[in-house]
């Protein structure tokens, strides 16, 4: 039986003595969803860039695909993870085409097929491949960057995305709209997922497991339904916010 | 007069262009150096910021009495030329490659790109605008302090102006002077018709 796509053990995480990240350790099996939820300096970006290879932890470590981050090339990990982030980061000289087939071409794909695998990712993510494929992203509004940008993310079929607050800028009708086909994509393609937000609606929405982040320690774990039933203080504040008449 | 005011220009050009390519050869690498590079970058810009201050007739004069690059001739007033031309060009490119937005590179990084595949496929090419725009002010500026050069022997539309200054003939001095300014004003507006091409155009077409 083979162990958890990503495991976390231990993690800490410090700049200058201020640890930002206490003793983290969490798991992410394959299609499953893991929601970091926490305010803002919990610790949850620094988190995801810590699997990313973006940051160098102090200590504790880090397994994916059953091999340690030490082992691991980062340049090699990085394309084995699909990564979103809140403004897209779209490559604003490039057309939508060339931003998506990023990481294929990295990988030294034949061109058609990367050509293909453009059309059939952009129809994935609910756009028109014709119409989109030779725009440049400053000709597309914050809902279609996004869906660009989470299509560039499963370019090379990576088995983990990493999701940092990909639909925190978006206007609600537009962030419903997204939050519903990336539950309906996730289902299509079963990517591992670790999703950062401080969203509690949007963490029960997508969740399978939400780890509620405080101070940089693991404050909760568990499922969405037990999640809403939590009792420490944190968990309860997150939770008052739905309360909303 | 003419024939001279030809030559002359065409000498003044070969001045600009040596100048210029030379500046660039430098100035390029070493902003793709200095890049990765933070105190060293502080270090060589107070370097050619403090170049930029010396007056050129002051430079010029300092440069004569060295050995190998000094003495009179073209090959001093280039050397002087390129220590003013570099700034820009340096600045510039420094000024477009730091400039890329911060999401942008860290995508880049994120997606899996290596530093020198950020640097060729992301960072140069959106720099490519900025680029442009030192080697424009620096073509301009350089055409202007060229005419200096004359001074020290360089040739070129200064020989005009100081001839014309000497004689106290204003006819003479616009003859260095006027092919000059065209001259400024052409490359002006040729490099900065490039600059907009090479520009990703601004204007938003997004459909609601």
């Amino acid at each position: 039986m083979p162990g958890p796509l990503l495991e976390i053990r231990n993690l800490s995480y410090s700049i200058g003595g201020r640890p930002i990240l206490r003793e983290v350790s969490l798991s992410v099996d394959e299609g499953e969803t893991v929601v970091l939820l926490g305010r803002s300096g919990s610790g949850k970006t620094t988190l995801l860039k810590a699997v990313n290879g973006l940051v160098h932890p102090t200590s504790g470590e880090i397994w994916f695909e059953g091999k340690s981050s030490s082992e691991w090339d980062p340049i090699r990990l990085r394309r084995r993870m699909g990564y979103v982030i809140q403004d897209a980061g779209l490559f604003p000289h490039w057309t939508v085409a060339a931003n998506i087939g990023l990481v294929p071409r990295l990988e030294n794909w034949a061109a058609d097929r990367v050509d293909e695998r453009i059309s059939t990712l952009l129809s994935t993510v609910g756009l028109d491949a014709a119409e989109f494929r030779a725009r440049y992203p400053r000709q597309l509004s914050g809902g279609q960057k996004q869906r660009v940008g989470i299509a560039r993310a499963l370019a090379a079929d990576p088995p983990l995305l990493l999701l940092d607050e990909p639909f925190a800028a978006l206007d609600p009708i537009t962030r419903f709209d997204l939050q519903r086909q990336f539950l309906a994509l996730r289902r299509s393609v079963r990517k591992a997922a670790l999703f950062v937000t401080h969203d509690v609606r949007e963490a029960l929405m997508m969740a399978s497991r939400i780890v509620l982040l405080k101070d940089g320690a693991v404050d909760t774990e568990a499922a969405p339904r037990e999640f809403r039933a939590a009792q420490t203080a944190e968990a309860k504040a997150f939770l008052a916010g739905l309360e909303t008449p | 007069m003419k024939t001279e005011i030809l030559s002359l220009s065409l000498e003044h050009l070969q001045l600009v262009a040596i100048t210029i390519a030379v500046a660039a050869a430098i100035g390029l690498p070493g902003a793709v150096l200095l890049a990765r590079r933070a105190a060293a970058r502080r270090w060589v810009l107070g370097l050619a910021n403090v170049a930029q201050t010396i007056p050129s007739l002051a430079l010029f004069g300092f440069l004569l009495p060295i050995p190998l690059i000094g003495g009179i001739g073209k090959q001093t007033a280039i050397v002087a030329l390129c220590l003013y031309a570099l700034l820009p060009i340096l600045r510039n490119t420094l000024v477009g490659i730091l400039g890329v937005d911060p999401a942008v590179r860290e995508s880049a990084v994120a997606m899996g790109m290596t530093p020198r595949q950020i640097l060729w496929q992301v960072e140069m090419p959106l720099a490519v605008p900025s680029i442009v725009a030192g080697l424009r002010i620096a073509t301009v500026a350089t055409i202007g302090t060229a005419t200096i050069a004359a001074a020290i022997g360089g040739g070129g539309l200064g020989v005009f102006i100081f001839r014309g200054i000497s004689m106290v003939d204003t006819p003479t001095v616009l003859a260095g002077a006027v092919p000059a300014a065209v001259m400024a004003l052409l490359a002006d507006e040729g490099l900065e018709w490039i600059e907009r091409r090479l520009s990703p155009p601004q204007e938003s077409q997004a459909p609601a």
